[in-house]
């Protein structure tokens, strides 16, 4: 086929690519519609449901059928729209949603089963016994593609913020004379338009301003960068979200990571054009029908002649004008009366022509238009209101906004002298000379016609589908839409939904505007999720916290996990995980252990009122705390519910250090901070986190004592000295030292701390130490089984949203403490006073029995319910049996009892215990 | 994607804020007793406005609370003060 002059083609460059395993060739500047188009190609894809063979309906995003997935030197994309992506040479193409290809569907046989698939048809079909049941096969039929996971491995996308004065999203004739007034008064502006080669539809003009199309907008283009402002092309403005956030997303070569920008405009001209509006007739859907703009865009932009003889079928009235240049270019058009009830498209996989009564129109090609719908999707994003247009038949934007306004077709100004006075005149601020449209007829669906006519192209919704909707009272248009499928298609609408919502309006005999439209959401145009997701992704997804041990852990062979936020050192050593983990918790208690404990929290709080505020933040009484005395203690929500556990040290009169959870410091930071600025006086507290600041190094087990002491501190560290929560100040290498003895593992342990830059130094003589003795490294993973040996719980993992501390088993300061403390009320109501609370436990299990599954729910026998679940269990080296901690309804008053474990549609029992399985007495803690 | 101005930072993106509460909300005295009604009203009865609503905010990056005015409907934000008394 020979290729007339087009505005965005080379025709001396030729390109080669195959569709379906065919090949083709097309030329630079081509999309691959446009070469499909100039190659005679006719069918393009599948719908959805029924399989029927589709052709290009448009020629740019309002295309809501030609899916194919693209591959092109190892790359490979599905869901590549053919209007919109740039054709390169070696690009091989397939139609999605057909097998084996789009001419020859296997599932094209289901049409014929069409009267049973009809609106509702999963929601009447697939509810017993059960979904699920039918998912995997529906799943798989309904699929528009498949992603190639190699190919995302390395698809990352750039994302950058900008802002502007003024944005003007379109580069068509409107846009561009509102970028170049404003650029030339001075402002700060960018113009985003969506193609490569900008313009719109000035290249379907015979003539701008007296200069050919090309020429106008080329010098146009001059014009606004020689004043400064910025022309960004192959960029859709997708969403408009809060505080004039407009979403731009800048499409590249094939294969190349899209780039997002959030652009802060203060102002916005949206230029957004219109689109045509399919005519509801019966065969509307045949390939070979065209929308009136599309075959002109191909003719203008690419140089093809969509066919040789065509029928019209519009309510435009300047259509045949329009199509004078496709007129003189070859193509035959006779037009119909388009509000003819009787017309009828022919043809099955390609038009024939139009049926009238008994007379066949032959043709090739049927352009029709039910009249132009403004494209008002980012002005309802930005939450402007729409009005109706009777001479347009139309919704429009009201510019009520402010701050964003619509000009050229989006505001239905569709005579180009118009446009460009009306965005000139926005441009500068003014107001512009009113327009006078010229009406059209009203050209609408009309239900209970005979024959299946289409709405939805892609999803197969058809006329007959809105009246059943309608039928079974689906009447408002976002039931009309979920009940239907109308309009989710993956043109989300912009084809359909004039048509299904004028054809609902019909049936309940109510204007359009009363019917109203379905809510318009982000995005305009798919956007891939990875151009969201951008740099955060892997390890910077969420950058985790690094010790600043953390060479010398490498160095000794830890294995590096995220706890809570942090990287530490699961366990040490070469060799399987749990051999590991055993001997290192075995070690520590026939010897000693050390532990990186630097990501403990260590806030200070000071000032005049700070011992009646830690008093009121904690649970347990904090205000009789002496200098150098450590007491646990819980933070609660004023809920009640327990928040994080800790220590609190008081380093002197009115001068605290709070130890709180690992994974809770920003947390419990923000708790105090909220408290003391919001219900206290904040120039008498302060609080300052300091977790960054110091490390803090722990020597745990019988012989941690004497590993201390070759610190040659001159603190005392013996046990009248330093007993069990209590603190020592000291100086290790001229440098302060806080020895704490705090414990997690139940024994004799001493929590050493000082500023962040000592802890090598220190780490390397602790190490030395501990080796010499015998002693091990101790990970993350050895310390949770001696804690839970203890029965010392970790919040979060042993507590749940509705413990409280009395289900802990700590009930004095509820009942005794006077002062009030955050959540002091909310453990007197009724809830809290349950005597079924489920409360912590330990659970141990017979003889020779497995470990119980962590989650594993306890269950009463009859009727089966769950009574609580296993919160930890491990198998304890020291004991050589499981422990476990779990939280069960009234657990408190039935040690001893025998209860059953559900786990895995299994069955077993247990015996509810204590929390605490390891020196009960406490001896070697207090040691 | 919001941006609300901290009366200490200025003009931020709102992932640095954490949303606190509603302004003026005082808490009963727990020092003597307090009824069911008095405390649940306390912790679940909001206001929830529409229109210009009254919070108090944190920055997190800065950690300084903040009140501030906004409408619930537009999402424009009418202003941040700070949160302490004497503030001048
Ligand atoms: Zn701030």
């Amino acid at each position: 086929m020979t290729r007339h002059a087009g505005a965005a083609i080379d025709a001396s460059r030729k390109l080669r690519f195959t569709f379906d395993g065919r090949a083709y060739e097309g030329v630079a500047g081509d999309t691959l519609a446009s070469a499909l188009l100039a190659n005679g190609v006719r069918i393009v894809g599948r719908s959805f449901k029924y399989h029927r063979p589709r052709g290009l309906w448009g020629a740019w995003v309002d295309k809501p059928n030609a899916i194919m997935e693209v591959s092109l030197k190892g790359s490979e994309l599905p869901n590549c729209l053919a209007t919109t992506t740039t054709l390169e040479d070696g690009m091989e193409a397939r139609a999605v949603n057909a097998w084996p290809n789009a001419r020859r569907d296997i599932k094209g046989g289901l049409d014929l089963f069409s009267r049973f698939l009809t609106a509702g048809f999963y929601y009447k079909t697939f509810i017993w016994p059960d979904w699920h049941l039918f998912e995997p096969s529906i799943r798989k039929m309904a699929g528009l593609g498949s992603v190639s996971l190699e190919h995302l491995d390395d698809y990352i996308t750039d994302q950058s913020h900008d802002q502007c004065d003024l944005l003007v999203i379109g580069g068509g004739p409107a846009g561009l004379a509102a970028a170049r007034e404003s650029a030339e008064a001075g402002r700060d502006v960018v113009l985003v338009d969506d193609q490569e080669l900008i313009g719109g539809s000035a290249y379907q003009a015979p003539d701008i301003e007296e200069q050919y199309p090309e020429d106008w907008v080329t010098s146009q283009r001059a014009a606004i960068e020689t004043a400064g402002g910025r022309i960004l092309s192959r960029t859709t403005a997708y969403g408009v979200y809060d505080h004039q956030l407009v979403a731009l997303i800048e499409t590249r070569a094939f294969g190349q990571t899209p780039r997002l920008t959030r652009m802060r405009a203060r102002h916005a001209l949206l230029a957004t054009g219109a689109i045509d509006r399919p005519v509801t007739l019966p065969g509307n859907d045949t390939p070979g029908v065209m929308s009136l703009t599309a075959a002109r865009e191909y003719f203008h932009r690419y140089g093809v002649l969509a066919g040789g003889c065509a029928a019209l079928i519009s309510n435009q009235t300047d259509a045949q004008t329009a199509l004078a240049p496709l007129q003189a270019a070859g193509l035959e058009i006779q037009a119909l009366d388009p509000a003819d009830p009787d017309l009828k498209i022919a043809g099955a996989r390609q038009t024939t022509g139009v049926t009238l009564r008994d007379r066949h129109i032959p043709a090739d090609l049927v352009l029709t238009s039910a009249g132009r719908t403004p494209m008002v999707h980012l002005w309802r994003h930005a939450g402007g209101k729409l009005t109706w247009s009777d001479p347009l038949q139309a919704f429009l934007p009201d510019n009520q906004l402010g701050w964003m306004q619509a000009i050229g077709a989006a505001n239905g100004t569709f005579d180009t002298d118009t446009t460009l006075a009306e965005a000139r005149a926005r441009a500068t601020g003014a107001t512009p000379p009113a327009d006078q449209p010229e009406p059209i007829q009203p050209l609408w669906p009309r239900p209970g016609a005979k024959g299946r006519q289409w709405i939805d192209f892609q999803h197969d919704v058809t006329l007959k589908d809105v009246e059943l909707a309608a039928r079974e009272n689906y009447a408002s248009v976002e039931h009309l839409k979920r009940y239907t499928t109308l309009g989710m298609a993956s043109d989300q609408g912009k084809t359909s939904n004039m048509a299904g919502l004028a054809a609902m309006a019909t049936l309940q005999g109510k204007e359009i505007p009363q019917v109203g439209t379905t809510t318009f959401r982000p995005p305009f145009v798919p956007v891939p999720l990875a151009a969201w997701a951008g740099q955060h992704q892997r390890q910077l997804y969420h950058p985790v916290k690094r010790l600043a041990l953390e060479p010398q852990h490498r160095d000794a062979q830890a294995a590096l996990c995220e706890y809570g936020g942090w990287l530490r050192p699961g366990w040490y050593g070469a060799g399987e995980a749990d051999t590991r983990i055993a001997h290192e918790a075995r070690t520590a208690r026939a010897t000693a252990g050390l532990l990186d404990g630097s990501p403990l929290g260590k806030i200070e709080v000071m000032g005049p009122d700070a011992t009646a505020f830690v008093n009121f933040m904690f649970y347990n009484t904090m205000a009789t705390l002496k200098p150098g005395q450590i007491r646990y203690g819980f933070l609660l929500t004023e809920g009640g519910i327990v928040y994080d556990d800790g220590v609190v040290s008081c380093l002197g009169e009115n001068h605290f250090l709070i130890s709180c959870s690992s994974s809770h410091v920003d947390g419990v930071r923000g708790m105090l901070e909220t408290w003391r600025q919001d219900g206290n006086d904040p120039d008498q507290i302060f609080v300052h986190d300091l977790t960054m600041h110091w490390a803090t190094l722990t020597v745990t087990g019988p012989q941690a004592r004497d590993i201390v002491e070759t610190l040659g501190l001159e603190a005392d560290l013996s046990s009248d000295a330093l007993p069990h929560m209590r603190f020592a100040t000291s100086t290790w290498n001229e440098t302060p030292m806080r020895i704490a003895r705090v414990s997690f593992s139940g024994d004799l342990s001493f929590e050493l701390s000082l500023r962040s830059s000592m802890a090598p130094a220190l780490w390397d003589h602790l190490m030395g130490e501990t080796k010499k003795i015998g002693g091990t490294l101790l990970g993350i993973e050895a310390m949770s089984v001696l804690r839970a040996e203890k029965g010392y719980i970790m919040v979060g993992k042993d507590t749940d949203g509705e413990t409280m501390p009395h289900d802990l088993g700590f009930t004095i300061p509820r009942a005794k403490k006077t002062a009030p403390f955050v959540g002091d009320r909310s453990l007197h109501t009724e809830t809290a006073n349950d005597p079924h609370r489920k409360q912590l436990v330990g659970l141990t299990v017979p003889d020779g029995a497995p470990p119980l599954a962590t989650g594993a729910h306890v269950v009463s026998d009859a009727p089966r319910r769950s009574l609580g679940y296993v919160t930890s269990s491990y198998l304890s080296p020291n004991l050589d049996r499981p422990v476990a901690l779990g939280l069960v309804e009234n657990g408190a008053a039935r040690l001893g009892e025998e209860v059953t474990i559900w786990h895995d549609e299994t069955l077993s029992k247990a015996t509810i215990t204590a929390p605490c399985a390891f020196d009960p007495e406490g001896d070697r803690l207090h040691a | 994607m919001q941006r609300f101005p901290c009366p200490f930072c200025g003009l931020r993106d709102e992932r640095e804020f954490h949303f606190v509460g509603e302004l003026g909300k005082t808490r009963p005295d727990t020092s003597g007793p307090v009824s069911d009604e008095d405390w649940a009203h306390y912790l679940h009865m909001h206001r929830n406005e529409k229109g210009c609503v009254r919070e108090v905010w944190m920055h997190t990056t800065c950690a300084e609370l903040f009140a501030m005015e906004r409408d619930s409907v537009t999402m424009e934000v009418l202003g941040t003060t700070q949160l302490r008394k004497d503030a001048s």
